[in-house]
C-alpha cells in the first residue's frame, strides 16, 4: 500500500515531529494556511482536528478551540472543501483527528472515499472501538488507503497491545499518561516504565508519543522512547493573539529546538 | 422478541461502548466483574437491607382516587417520590456503591442534572464514607439550588461544569474526563441508563425494582397480574427502564415514555429526542440523539433540569425502534398545568420530571376498567421556586 505514513516511518526512524491543530481556528479560513506553515518549518506530519461538540478526551486547550472553530462555522464539509487543492502543496502525511458521530453523520464509506480523494493518509478517532472498527469499519479503510491509528494508554495491557498492534497500520499513537489532551507531563519513573515496556515488546508498528508534550524538552524526552512526537494543545494554544499565522508557527516551531 | 441487553452490550442496533482507550480499562473492569458482584449473595443481601431499611423501599403503589375519577379510569402512582432523597435516583446508587467498593475504588464522581442523581450520590458517599465529586452544569447549579447546599452539606464537592450550555450533557463531558485522568481509584456513578456497556444495563437493573414492586402490589391490591399501561418520563430514561422493566415481556402492557418538549417540538427549545432525533454516538453510545446534518450535539432545552438532554438510553432508542413503547412529549406549558392538578387533586407535589408522565394523561384514551401506572419519580421540593414563579403563590 503507498501511503505517505509509511513512506515518512520507512525513511525517517527518530524525532518525527507531528503536529494537531484545529481546523477553522483561530478564524475559519486558516486551516491551509496552518498547513502551508507548519511544512515550511519542516513539521514531519500534521493531523488535522475536526471539531465536535462534545469532545471528551480532549482538555480545555481544544475543547475551547473546537467550540471556536464550530461557532466559526467549520463542519466536515467545510473541511473537504478547504482540503480539496491540498496535495497541489503538501507532500507530507495529512491525518484527520476527530470523533465518530459526525463521521457517521456523513457517512461512513463517503467520508473515507473522500479522504481517499483528497490525498488524506490516514484517521485518528478516539472512540471508535477496536472491534467496531474490525467488523465495521477496516474494509472501508483499506479499499480507500486509509490508516487507523490506535491510541495506547499506560493502562493498556500487553495482551491489549498485542492486538492493537496487529490491527494496526501507520503507526500507534502512545498517550504519555492517563488524561485527557494538554495535561501536564515530565517523564516519571512510571511513564519510563511504560515506555520502556512498550518498547520491548518489539511491536511491528512505529510508535509516536502525544498528550503533554509542549515543548522542546518534552519533544527531546519523548523522542527517547519512540519514533517522535505529538504536540497539540501547546501548539492551538500558540495559535490564540494577534500575530500572522506565519509568525505563530515559526515562532511556536522554533522553540522545539531538538527538531532535526 | 428480546428487550434486553446483548452479550456485546447492544439493544439492537443501539449501545456497545465507544469509548476512548483511556477509558477501557474502567470500563473493563466494569464489564467483566458487574454480573457477578451484582448477583451475589453478599450482594444482594446489602443492597435489599439497605433499599428496605434506608431508602425505605417498598415505595407505595397508590390508587389516586380523585385523579381516577377525573379520567374516568383506575390511576395508581407508584411513589418514588417518598424514597430517601426524594427521587428513584438512590435505588442505582446504593447499587452502584456496593459495586464501587467491592471494585476497591475509593473515590467516586458523577454527574447531575436536576441534582436529584448528585444528591443521592452525595448521600451513599456520606453512607459509606467515600470521597464524592459531583459535576453539574453551572446554570443547573443555579436553578437547583436547595439541592446544591444538601450535597455540600453531604459532604460532596460539587463542581460546575463550564462547557456548552451549561447543563447535563456539559456536567457529562465533565465527569467522562475526570475519569479519563482518574483512572484506577475512581468509579463514576453513572445517573441514568446512558453511556457505555454495561452502565445501561446495569442501571436498569438496579432500578428494576420499580416494575418488580409494581407488580405485585398491583396484584396484592387488585388481583390483576399486570396494568394495562405504564407511563414514566424520560430523560436519559432511567426511571422508565426501572418501570417498564418487568413489563417488557409482557406485550399486553402498554409501555409510555415522555420526553421534554420544552417550548414545543416545533422550536429549538426543546429536549424530545425521539422525536426529533437520529442515530447517532454520544457519551459512548450508539443511540438516538439530537444533532445537527454535521453531527453535532445540539443543545436542548427544558423546564425540568433532569430532562434535558439531547440523547437517550439505548434501551429506550430499541423500544422506540420495535414500538414495543410509545414516546409521546409534553410541553413545559402542560407539565405545569399537570403538577398542579396533582397536587390539588391528591395533595401531592410532583417533581417537574415526574409531571411530564402525568402530562400524557390528558394525550391517551383509557378505559374505566383499565389499570395505569403512573410513575412519579421524584418529589418537587427542589422545583418550588419555578413553581411558585409560575402559579404566582
Amino acid at each position: 500500500m503507498n501511503n505517505r505514513i509509511n513512506k515518512l516511518f520507512q525513511e525517517k526512524k527518530e524525532q518525527v515531529l507531528s503536529v494537531y491543530f484545529t481546523a477553522g481556528y483561530p478564524n475559519l479560513e486558516d486551516t491551509v494556511p496552518v498547513i502551508q506553515e507548519l511544512v515550511k518549518n519542516g513539521v514531519d506530519l500534521i493531523e488535522i482536528g475536526m471539531p465536535f461538540s462534545d469532545p471528551v478526551a480532549d482538555g480545555p486547550v481544544i475543547q475551547h478551540s473546537s467550540l471556536v472553530a464550530l461557532q466559526n462555522g467549520m463542519s466536515i464539509r467545510k473541511l473537504f472543501d478547504q482540503l480539496k487543492d491540498i496535495r497541489k502543496s503538501v507532500e507530507i502525511p495529512l491525518i484527520l483527528m476527530g470523533y465518530i458521530n459526525p463521521v457517521l453523520q456523513y457517512g461512513l464509506e463517503a467520508f473515507c472515499k473522500k479522504c481517499n480523494e483528497i490525498g488524506i493518509d490516514g484517521l485518528i478517532i478516539p472512540d471508535l472501538p477496536l472491534d467496531v472498527y474490525e467488523t465495521e469499519f477496516k474494509p472501508v479503510f483499506e479499499a480507500n488507503n486509509l490508516h487507523n491509528i490506535f491510541l495506547i494508554t499506560p493502562q493498556t495491557s500487553d495482551e491489549r497491545l498485542r492486538k492493537i498492534d496487529e490491527v494496526s497500520t501507520g503507526f500507534i499513537y502512545m498517550v504519555s499518561s492517563n488524561s485527557t489532551t494538554g495535561a501536564k507531563a515530565s517523564v516519571s519513573n512510571f511513564q519510563k516504565q511504560y515506555f520502556e515496556r512498550v518498547n520491548s515488546m518489539a511491536l511491528k508498528n512505529p510508535r509516536l508519543i502525544g498528550f503533554g508534550i509542549s515543548n522542546a524538552e518534552t519533544f527531546r524526552n519523548a523522542c527517547q522512547y519512540a519514533s517522535g512526537a505529538i504536540i497539540g494543545s501547546a501548539f492551538v494554544k500558540a495559535m490564540e493573539g494577534h500575530n500572522t499565522i506565519e509568525q505563530k508557527v515559526s515562532g511556536f516551531i522554533n522553540t522545539i529546538a531538538t527538531k532535526s | 422478541m428480546n428487550y434486553q441487553v446483548n452479550q456485546k452490550g447492544y439493544y439492537g442496533e443501539f449501545g456497545g461502548a465507544y469509548i476512548p482507550e483511556m477509558m477501557v480499562p474502567n470500563i473493563e473492569e466494569l464489564r467483566l466483574n458487574y454480573l457477578e458482584i451484582i448477583n451475589s449473595y453478599d450482594f444482594r443481601q446489602e443492597f435489599i437491607g439497605l433499599l428496605k431499611n434506608y431508602v425505605g423501599r417498598p415505595s407505595p403503589l397508590y390508587y389516586a382516587k380523585r385523579l381516577s375519577e377525573k379520567y374516568q379510569t383506575n390511576i395508581y402512582l407508584k411513589r418514588e417520590d417518598l424514597n430517601h432523597t426524594g427521587s428513584h435516583k438512590i435505588n442505582n446508587t446504593i447499587g452502584q456503591i456496593l459495586v464501587a467498593k467491592k471494585l476497591g475504588k475509593h473515590r467516586i464522581i458523577a454527574e447531575t442534572g436536576a441534582g436529584q442523581h448528585g444528591l443521592a450520590t452525595a448521600t451513599v458517599c456520606a453512607l459509606m464514607g467515600l470521597k464524592c465529586i459531583v459535576y453539574m452544569g453551572a446554570v443547573d447549579v443555579e436553578r437547583q439550588a436547595p439541592n446544591v447546599k444538601k450535597m455540600k452539606m453531604l459532604g460532596a464537592e460539587v463542581i460546575p461544569a463550564l462547557s456548552g450550555n451549561q447543563t447535563l450533557k456539559d456536567a457529562t463531558n465533565e465527569a467522562m474526563r475526570d475519569w479519563i485522568n482518574n483512572p484506577v481509584d475512581t468509579h463514576y456513578i453513572i445517573g441514568s441508563v446512558v453511556g457505555p456497556h454495561p452502565y445501561p444495563d446495569m442501571v436498569a437493573r438496579f432500578q428494576s425494582v420499580i416494575s418488580e414492586e409494581i407488580r405485585w402490589q398491583l396484584e396484592e391490591q387488585t388481583g390483576k397480574e399486570n396494568p394495562d399501561r405504564v407511563i414514566a418520563c424520560v430523560g436519559g430514561g432511567s426511571n422508565a427502564a426501572g418501570a417498564f422493566y418487568h413489563f417488557l415481556d409482557q406485550e399486553n402492557v402498554k409501555l409510555i415514555g415522555v420526553e421534554a418538549a420544552g417550548l414545543g417540538v416545533d422550536t429549538p427549545e426543546t429536549a424530545a429526542t425521539l422525536t426529533l432525533g437520529s442515530p447517532g454516538v454520544l457519551h459512548s453510545s450508539r443511540s438516538i440523539l439530537m444533532q445537527t446534518d454535521d453531527g453535532q450535539i445540539t443543545e436542548p432545552y427544558s423546564i425540568s433540569a433532569g430532562l434535558d438532554y439531547p440523547g437517550i438510553g439505548p434501551m429506550h432508542a430499541n423500544l422506540f425502534k420495535t414500538k414495543r413503547a410509545e414516546y409521546l412529549w409534553a410541553t413545559d406549558a402542560e407539565v405545569l398545568d399537570a403538577a398542579l392538578e396533582l397536587t390539588q387533586l391528591e395533595g401531592i407535589i410532583p417533581a417537574l420530571e415526574s409531571a411530564h408522565a402525568l402530562a400524557a394523561l390528558k394525550k391517551i384514551q383509557m378505559k374505566p376498567e383499565e389499570a395505569t401506572v403512573v410513575n412519579i419519580s421524584g418529589r418537587g421540593d427542589k422545583d418550588m421556586e419555578t413553581y411558585l414563579k409560575h402559579f404566582g403563590y
